[in-house]
This record gives structure tokens, C-alpha cells and sequence, in this order.
């Protein structure tokens, strides 16, 4: 009657969804797949961890420290003084062939290019090209933004400011005659940032566009005067450049300086003999403890020599068929009745 | 000691101050059902306030937290339910703890390495969408339809219901537990790439170890971990948790790979700075083994303790889903269509064991007809036609309970 009714209109839906019935995977931790699995994944990890230690063993690397913050270290002299344009030489020997394609890298310890005020300071439009921004950069280049007179710069900001300006210059020595090593400086930094995230101002010439502009406070040259010998290796698409702003995660970090051209005498890499490097030592690092050095490096599918991923894998793998072992037997001993 | 107080004859007052006194002596959790006006001052003072809906009018529905039309419903509000919805509250709460501190903590050992400077060690995007987009609606799914055991057997096995009541399954304990959980993962998540990407370099020689690069792994090596967390905290796979877990991670690697690419590169110049990182770093074996070792380093010990804890010390629960693999469920036995148990209104009673054996085992309906003479006469469906409530009495101690009601 109306009780009845009324009970059949409150009555709550009756489908899967409402009822909380839904159709459902219920997966439980059972010993049959645990178990396997442990020994599987331990056993692939043993054999991934093998083939990165012997891959990373492979790869061929040589640092050279040239900070010279002893008396009697190589470049010791540059550090101590002064002087700008000082020069300085590093001396070493390969006694067998450094495998090629060889990349010569330098390196800075201690120099946090992940501080946060120091990463924020830079004008992405400015480095795009846009140039309504080179007569009025961003603030968050400040104070790196307008010099003492009120100009702005371009490109401004700490990160471009503080650029590495040493360079280098590597002879071989055989047999009596010096050779100077072929270094190939093209391509050396992403290619997305090449074509796509650095642009320069469409204006030709390109000194143009940095009329009325002034260059960073640390800069010897102006932007659009970065590399004399390649004109199209200039402003900021300069790939020295580049791979400076592309900012390092950690504070120890090296970055691409050169690939040893491969041509000639070179072919197969870099031959035994004794080598000479040539520095301008222009960049100061001993004011906050840091370090500069050179590493040659060669490298593979895995990427530059890197032996923590190797052993990590093979301590993990040989875990694992451990842990397995133990659960098995914690299985056969506890193996949990079914009681209520 | 005794367990159970019957009072009859109670005005609406002192039904509530039944319950209050309990609160306030017990400290314990209350419960109150009723149907009628004068149970409306028990259902609110209650922790729990049930209205049942029905001859008495709506009153009790209307003031209650729970209401539905049948006393035995109540079984598997509790039963069912109620524990259900505890596991969820739990789980969930674990789990959110779990994934905001392994995301903070992680920024908190990268300040070691960033002169303390406040730099995050993830893309700033990604913290924006962390909580609201990526780990938002797989925990939603988890806590609507997570179910660690079905409901016929939860009103089979009523002693699923006591960790409940003891508050086992987030108390600080728990919650100690699930810090050092996430202090570990952060642990892995941060030192893993940190080691990995240590002086490395791409395969062509160029930089992988810049911070945008090793922001990228970063936080893919969190999500990943904490996606998985979530599919083993998940004991309830329906269709739409499968599309919220698999869809954020699709998500994830959609919205990164967009704010990486060229067209918002060019639309906004300086709000995504991160152009070409994923084109240039996900390409890299290191890069994926890097995550590969991350994602099971964390994931693994999880997987152990819990199988080993599964065997060496089985909860009611482990136990139960164990037996539900692998037995049917016995039939329940047909319920007696008699109504008499409708006849039962105004109870207030709190927890305490034995309680939930005592209630289900209807027992009272046994003893009572084999022990004494009916004081009253009992009609099948009172309930259907307006009669006075019938009380009944299940032993002569009831008659000196009259002297307990306050």
C-alpha cells in the first residue's frame, strides 16, 4: 500500500557501480610469483650489470688538474697571479692508442651552477632573439641586466656573465716534430638548443642588432664577436656558448669542449706519444676553492665512464637471488595454515 | 564485569545520557540506532547516529548519519561497510603521506648539493601538477573502490571487523613506519641519479648531466615509484582504477613531452624553458637503466617484507584472502522470513568484545524459545501494522536491570 510505495522509491540503485560489485582483478602476494620473479629480476640484473661494468671498463678517460693551487702543480703560476692573459702548459703522455672518437672535456669542482638565484638569472626572450628584449632585459637578469651607465646588456644575466673563457690548444710531439691536434668545435652542444632555443636577431649584420647594448660585465668580447675564424659560430648561437648555459645539475660537472678531429694521423683516435696543452688561463675559480681540469674521455652506448651503474646492478642482482633464497625458505618453513 | 546493559523504559533523556556516559567512561566509539522521535537525542549524541526509516516516521532518518529501512541492515553497515571504508581512510592516508614526503624529502637532499639555494630538483610544472594532476585521481580510485575482501565474506568472518576497532591500521606507528618508508625511497630517488648521473655523458658525447636533465629523471623515477606503491597498496583492480593509474602515467609522459616541444617553446618562451630536454635525455640507455634501478630498488624491499610478514605472521585479513582464492563461500543460511527481530528498536550500546559474535550468532532468538513462557504475544509483522512496541526479556536478570537505567 503506501508503505510499499514509498519503499520502492528510497530503494537505492542495484548496479554493479552503486552496489560496490564491480567486475575486479585481485591480486594477492603469492609465493608462486614472488619467488620466481625475485630470481628472474635478480638474474637479469646480474647479467645487465655485467655487460655495464666490462662496457664501462672499456671506456678509456685521463683528468688533468691544471687549477695549480700548489706551488709546483702545473699552471701554479697563472693561479696565483693577477695577470690576465697568462699562459700556462700541461705536459702528458699516451702510452697507447686513446680509442677515437675522443672528446675533450673541461671540468670545474665546487661551482654550483645549480644555485637558484644564479639559474633564474637569464632572459629566454632575449636568447630567443626577441629584440625588444635587448633594450629592456627581463629582471630576473638583475643585477646583471643594465650596467653602470644605464645600458642594457646582451646577453644578460649570471649565467652568461660568469661564461668559462679559458681555451686550450693540444700538440703532439713526435719523432722530434710538433703537431698540432685538430679540434673540431662544431656541434658540440644540443642540437635543439642550436636550432630552436637560442636564435639570434634576424638583423645582418649581426653587430647591428647590439646597437645602443653593452656585453657582459666579464666578457672580453661582445657577443656577435664570440668566434673570429666562423662567422656563423657567433652571437648566441655560438656553441661555446650553449653548452655554457645549459647549466649542471651538481656541483662537479665537465662539459664539452672539443671532439678531437678525426682525420689524418688522428683516424683511430689520439696515438701514443707526448702531448702538450696550451692554456689561456683566464678563468679564476681559487677565490671560492674550486678546481678546473682537462678530461679526455672516449665513450659508448652507456654514455662516458660511469662504473657506479655497473656494480649497482650486480649488487642488486645478487640481492635479489638472495632475497629469494630467503623467502623460499621462510616459505617452506612458515608456510601459514589455513586456520580462522 | 558485564558486558550488556539493557535499559527499557528509558525516556528520550536518558537514552542520551546512556550514550554519554559511555563516551565519557569508555572513551569509546558509539553507536546508536533507533527509529522513532524519541531515539533523536541518542542518534545525535552518538558518535555514529543510524535512523531507521520506517513505521515510526522519518525523524530518526532525518537527524541521523546513517539511515536505511531494516535493524539487520545494520550488520552490514558495520561489517561491510564500515570496515571498508576504514582500510580506504587508512590506505589512503598512508599512502598520501607516503608520496608527499618522498617528494619533499627528495628536494631536501638535493639542497646538499645546491649550496642550500631553495632550487627544486624538479621542472617547476611538475610540482604544480604533482598532487593536482599526476597522483590525483589514481588515489581516488584506490579509496572509492578498494576492497581487501568481499562482502560476503566480511559478514562471514566478523572478525575482520576488531583491527578496526583497535585502530591498527593508522596509528603512530603507522604513520613512524610510513616516514622512514619515505625516507628511504627518497633516499634511492635522489642518490641513484645522483651516482649515475655523476660526470657522465650522453653516448655522442654531448651533456647529460644538466639540470634539466637530471630534473626530468628525477621526477621520473618518483612517479614511477609512486605509481607502483599505489598498484601494490591496491588490493581491488575495477576497470576505472586500470584507467586512472595507466591514464596518469600516460598523462605524465604526454603533458612532459608537450611542454618539452617546440610549439609551447614558441608560445611562451619563458615559461617553458625546458625545450628539447626529453628528446635529448630519454633517448638514452643510461637515462632508462638509471630508472630501472631506481623503480625496483624501491619497490622490491616492499614486496619482500610484505611476503615475508604475509608468512610469518598472517593477519586475519592475509589469511582470509588466502581462503577466498581458493574456497567457495558456504551459503549463507536462508533467512527466517519471521520479523521478529524488527521488533528491536532504541539500542545504545558500545563496543566491546565479543560484541560482534554476540550480535550476528542470534542467539537470543534460540535461547528464547526453548526457555521460557512468552510474557507477551508475539505477532510476525508488527512492524506493518501499528502496534505498540513488544519488548521482550532474555532472562529473569533482565527485571533487576530495570534498577541500571540512570
Amino acid at each position: 500500500m503506501v508503505k510499499q510505495e514509498s519503499e520502492s522509491a528510497n530503494r537505492p540503485d542495484n548496479t554493479a557501480f552503486t552496489q560496490q560489485r564491480l567486475p575486479a582483478w585481485q591480486p594477492i602476494l603469492s609465493a608462486g610469483i614472488v619467488i620466481p620473479g625475485f630470481v628472474l629480476i635478480g638474474l637479469a640484473f646480474i647479467g645487465i650489470g655485467v655487460a655495464l661494468f666490462v662496457t664501462s671498463r672499456s671506456i678509456q678517460v685521463l683528468e688533468l688538474d691544471y687549477t695549480g693551487d700548489s706551488n709546483g702543480s702545473p699552471c701554479s703560476s697563472c693561479s696565483q697571479s693577477v695577470v690576465t692573459n697568462c699562459k700556462c702548459s700541461l705536459n702528458f703522455t699516451l702510452t697507447t692508442l686513446f680509442q677515437g672518437p675522443v672528446f675533450f672535456y673541461y671540468g670545474l669542482s665546487n661551482y654550483f651552477q645549480n644555485y637558484r638565484r644564479y639559474g633564474a638569472s637569464k632572459d629566454d626572450n632575449q636568447l630567443y632573439g626577441d629584440l625588444s628584449y635587448f633594450t629592456s632585459p627581463s629582471s630576473s637578469c638583475s643585477p646583471y641586466d643594465y650596467d653602470s651607465s644605464k645600458k642594457p646588456i646582451v646577453p644578460c644575466g649570471s649565467i652568461a656573465n660568469s661564461m668559462f673563457n679559458d681555451t686550450f690548444t693540444l700538440t703532439w710531439t713526435v719523432n722530434g716534430t710538433t703537431n698540432n691536434v685538430p679540434l673540431d668545435g662544431k656541434g658540440i652542444a644540443w642540437w635543439t638548443d642550436y636550432n630552436i632555443k637560442y636564435r639570434n636577431p634576424s638583423v645582418t649584420p649581426l653587430k647591428n642588432a647590439f646597437n645602443g647594448t653593452v656585453k657582459p660585465i666579464n666578457w672580453a668580447k661582445p657577443a656577435y664577436e664570440l668566434d673570429a675564424s666562423d662567422p656563423s659560430n657567433n652571437g648566441f648561437v655560438n656553441q661555446d656558448f650553449l653548452v655554457w648555459m645549459r647549466r649542471a645539475a651538481l656541483p662537479n660537472f665537465r662539459k664539452l669542449y672539443r671532439r678531437i678531429d678525426a682525420s689524418g694521423d688522428y683516424q683511430k683516435g689520439l696515438p701514443a706519444g707526448n702531448y702538450t696543452i696550451d692554456i689561456a688561463y683566464n678563468y679564476p675559480v681559487r677565490a671560492f676553492n674550486g678546481a678546473k681540469k682537462i678530461v679526455f674521455s672516449n665513450v659508448s652506448w652507456m654514455g662516458g665512464r660511469n662504473e657506479f651503474l655497473g656494480i649497482a646492478y650486480l649488487v642488486i642482482g645478487s640481492l635479489c637471488v638472495v632475497m629469494s633464497i630467503v623467502m623460499l625458505i621462510v616459505y617452506a618453513k612458515f608456510k601459514f595454515p589455513d586456520e580462522e | 564485569m558485564c558486558q550488556t546493559v539493557i535499559c527499557c523504559r528509558v525516556t528520550p533523556l536518558q537514552k542520551a545520557q546512556v550514550v554519554q556516559l559511555v563516551k565519557k567512561y569508555k572513551q569509546a566509539v558509539t553507536l546508536a540506532i533507533g527509529d522513532g522521535a524519541n531515539d533523536v537525542s541518542m542518534i545525535k549524541v552518538a558518535h555514529i547516529g543510524v535512523g531507521i526509516s520506517g513505521q515510526e516516521g522519518m525523524q530518526a532518518v532525518l537527524s541521523s548519519d546513517f539511515s536505511f529501512a531494516q535493524f539487520r541492515y545494520l550488520q552490514r553497515l558495520l561489517l561491510v561497510h564500515g570496515r571498508w571504508s576504514y582500510i580506504r581512510m587508512c590506505k589512503f592516508l598512508g599512502y598520501f603521506f607516503y608520496k608527499n614526503f618522498t617528494f619533499t624529502l627528495v628536494q631536501f637532499w638535493y639542497a646538499f648539493f645546491c649550496g642550500f639555494s631553495a632550487q627544486t630538483v624538479y621542472e617547476d610544472w611538475f610540482i604544480t601538477f604533482y598532487n593536482m594532476v599526476y597522483t590525483a585521481l589514481p588515489v581516488l580510485g584506490m579509496c572509492l573502490f578498494d576492497q581487501d575482501v568481499n562482502d560476503r565474506w566480511s559478514l562471514y568472518h566478523p572478525q575482520l571487523y576488531a583491527p578496526g576497532q583497535k585502530n591498527q591500521y593508522f596509528n603512530k606507528k603507522a604513520f613512524v613506519n610510513c616516514v622512514m618508508h619515505s625516507c628511504y625511497s627518497s633516499l634511492i630517488l635522489f642518490f641513484i641519479p645522483w651516482a649515475s648521473m655523476h660526470d657522465t655523458v650522453r653516448d655522442d658525447g654531448k651533456e647529460i648531466a644538466d639540470y634539466q636533465s637530471f630534473a626530468l629523471l628525477a621526477q621520473t623515477c618518483l612517479l614511477i615509484v609512486v605509481y607502483t606503491q599505489l598498484c601494490l597498496d591496491t588490493y581491488y583492480w575495477t576497470a576505472v582504477n586500470h584507467f586512472f593509474v595507466w591514464g596518469s602515467m600516460v598523462a605524465y609522459f604526454s603533458i612532459t613531452l608537450t611542454m618539452c616541444s617546440n610549439g609551447m617553446f614558441y608560445m611562451f618562451t619563458s615559461s617553458f624553458p625546458f625545450i628539447g630536454t626529453t628528446r635529448n635525455s630519454l633517448n638514452q640507455p643510461n637515462v632508462w637503466l638509471t630508472i630501472f634501478l631506481t623503480f625496483l630498488l624501491c619497490i622490491l624491499p616492499v614486496v619482500a617484507f610484505r611476503f615475508i610478514f604475509i608468512q610469518l605472521r598472517p593477519t586475519i585479513n592475509d589469511k582470509v584472502r588466502y581462503k577466498m582464492r581458493t574456497e567457495e563461500l558456504p551459503v549463507p543460511a536462508p533467512r527466517r522470513l519471521r520479523r521478529r527481530h524488527s521488533t528491536r528498536s532504541g539500542y545504545a550500546f558500545s563496543h566491546s568484545q565479543g560484541y560482534g559474535d554476540l550480535v550476528t550468532s542470534r542467539k537470543f532468538l534460540m535461547k528464547r524459545s526453548t526457555k521460557r513462557a512468552p510474557l507477551f504475544t508475539q505477532t510476525d509483522s508488527s512492524i506493518f501494522q501499528n502496534q505498540p512496541q513488544h519488548y521482550r526479556t532474555i532472562a529473569e536478570e533482565a527485571e533487576e536491570s530495570q534498577g541500571h537505567s540512570p
